[in-house]
């Protein structure tokens, strides 16, 4: 997969960014119409949209914990988000991310509230252009809060990785396909916790610690992003009525 | 949580206090590993590693087959773990469930991102015709920290695998061409204690798990983290840290092993 493609050239990346520059990001909370809780998602060429439903009895049974709700992130691309057709249905990379995304997910939900319950997040990734997994977990966080779940913060994921020997902010498609690391990590920003936390490729010690950096600084800026989508849900719907 | 797990949480809790764990061991230390290799005869590379009471057998099958399109001068590699259940009464029959799944990619990722498998040395006829290598991993016995085992038994499994050239008319058989192993060493962390190599009992009270693998040079190779809880970003620093001095010591072994 390697190749001698250049993806950095004064300073500048493929697509003109800056090392540290996050793709665009925008956000918007409560866009359908049946779920408890909904956002949809661009983020450079990834489209995402993220429906929460529950918290419902859990189905089968033998699913429910007497103790708590079980959360249950369904991670799904669309067979038209990806340039080869994508065959319909979980394959074995969608079902590893929908259950480090559902575990990142349980930590910040206050699921003792809920005992024998479900909370089902689905994401649908549309579009996909490399780090879908950061934006669907981005997204599902703000649909969790439009749905009123009570979470103890909100969840916000970000991509570092290694191009042309030099850490960078958010992958792009080249820079994924023919980088030579990647490190998508989820955080709680309030108190810098980490719940989702991936990597492949090669990176020394140093590199991680100056990508775990950028990894901070990214996330911290698309939780603004969040807390405005969802304030300007809220404050419209006031306006309204 | 069942009524099993919580006296026995209390109990690792409490010993975790007093700086110990059950069987002994120290916070950042592994179990005793034990690496066997050409334990199956019908397949091309077997490896059977114990950690601890842990014991997992991955079996190499090499067959010729068709380049993907977008790689018709590569070989084709492919991971697949099943958690049968012979190896615990918790593991039912069937297709993998996700924790299977999560196993399999975990080690797959391991294998494929640090290019281990010279897959460029594995084409016979471009477009056409490459070699495909199968690692299928089976769980016998399941006393925690699958990540390692697991991966270990792969690596000792693809070091020692032969390339049955003979029996498609290719040639003599030789040994598949194999760059530098990464060691991955799995942290997990209870009651804001992080222990190396979990058991079962360990495990079974975890909050949070990160797999780490590390190469010679001390670089990082690929990480997993797992379950619901959380790390710092110290405690990842320290788990970094533990999983290169463990890996150094594994690394050793496993040549020593397949006697390289």
């Amino acid at each position: 997969m390697k190749s001698e493609i250049k993806l950095f050239e004064n300073g500048k990346r493929l697509d003109g960014r800056a090392p540290d520059e996050l793709r665009k990001i925008t956000i918007k909370a409560g866009v359908l119409h049946r779920a408890e809780g909904s956002c949809y998602l661009e983020w450079g060429g990834n489209k995402v949209m993220v429906a929460v439903y529950g918290p419902r009895e859990a189905i089968p049974r033998h699913t429910q914990n007497p103790l708590r709700a079980i959360v249950t992130a369904r991670y799904n691309m669309a067979a038209f988000s990806v340039d080869d057709r994508k065959r319909p249905g979980p394959d074995r990379r969608s079902r590893e991310i929908s259950k480090v995304i559902s575990e990142a997910l349980e930590n910040v939900i206050l699921v003792e509230k809920f005992p024998r319950a479900t909370i089902d997040v689905n994401i649908e990734v549309l579009d996909a252009e490399a780090g879908t997994r950061c934006a669907g977990l981005t997204a599902a966080a703000v649909a969790l809060v439009d749905a009123g779940i009570p979470m103890k913060d909100i969840p916000v994921a970000c991509a570092a990785g290694k191009i042309d020997n030099q850490i960078v902010l958010d992958l792009g498609k080249d820079e994924d396909n023919y980088g030579s690391a990647d490190l998508p990590i989820a955080i709680s920003p309030r108190t810098g916790e980490i719940l989702l936390l991936q990597m492949d490729g090669h990176l020394t010690q140093e590199e991680f610690d100056k990508a775990f950096d950028l990894v901070l600084k990214g996330c911290n800026a698309i939780s603004e992003i969040q807390k405005k989508a969802i304030l300007e849900k809220y404050q419209s719907e006031q306006g309204g009525n | 949580m069942t009524i099993v797990p919580s006296i026995k949480r209390d109990y690792l809790t409490k010993l975790a206090k007093n700086g110990k764990r059950a069987d002994g061991r120290a916070f950042d230390a592994f179990r005793n590993i034990e690496i066997e290799t050409g334990i199956v005869s019908k397949a091309e590379g077997s490896a059977r590693v114990k950690i601890g009471n842990t014991q997992v057998l991955t079996g190499i099958k090499m067959d010729i087959g068709e380049p993907y399109p977008d790689t018709p001068e590569t070989g084709v590699m492919t991971t697949a773990a099943e958690l049968i259940p012979l190896a615990s009464p918790d593991f039912e029959a069937g297709p993998p469930r996700e924790d299977a799944i999560e196993l399999a990619r975990v080690v797959d990722r391991g294998i494929r991102e640090s290019e281990l498998i010279e897959v460029d040395k594995l084409c016979i006829e471009p477009e056409e015709k490459v070699w495909m290598v199968f690692i299928d991993i089976h769980i016998l016995d399941y006393d925690g920290n699958l990540f390692d085992a697991a991966s270990l038994a792969s690596l000792a499994a693809l070091m020692t695998t032969k390339v049955p050239a003979k029996r498609h008319d290719l040639g003599e058989d030789y040994p598949l061409p194999i760059k530098e192993p990464p060691i991955s060493c799995t942290s997990v962390k209870f009651d804001d204690v992080v222990v190396m190599d979990p058991s079962l009992d360990e495990e079974e009270i975890a909050e949070v798990r990160l797999t780490v693998a590390t190469d010679k040079n001390e670089d990082i190779r690929a990480m997993q983290k797992g379950l619901n809880g959380s790390f710092t970003r110290d405690e990842i620093k320290k788990v970094i840290k533990a999983s290169i001095d463990n890996g150094k010591k594994i690394r050793e072994q496993l040549y020593k092993s397949i006697g390289k």
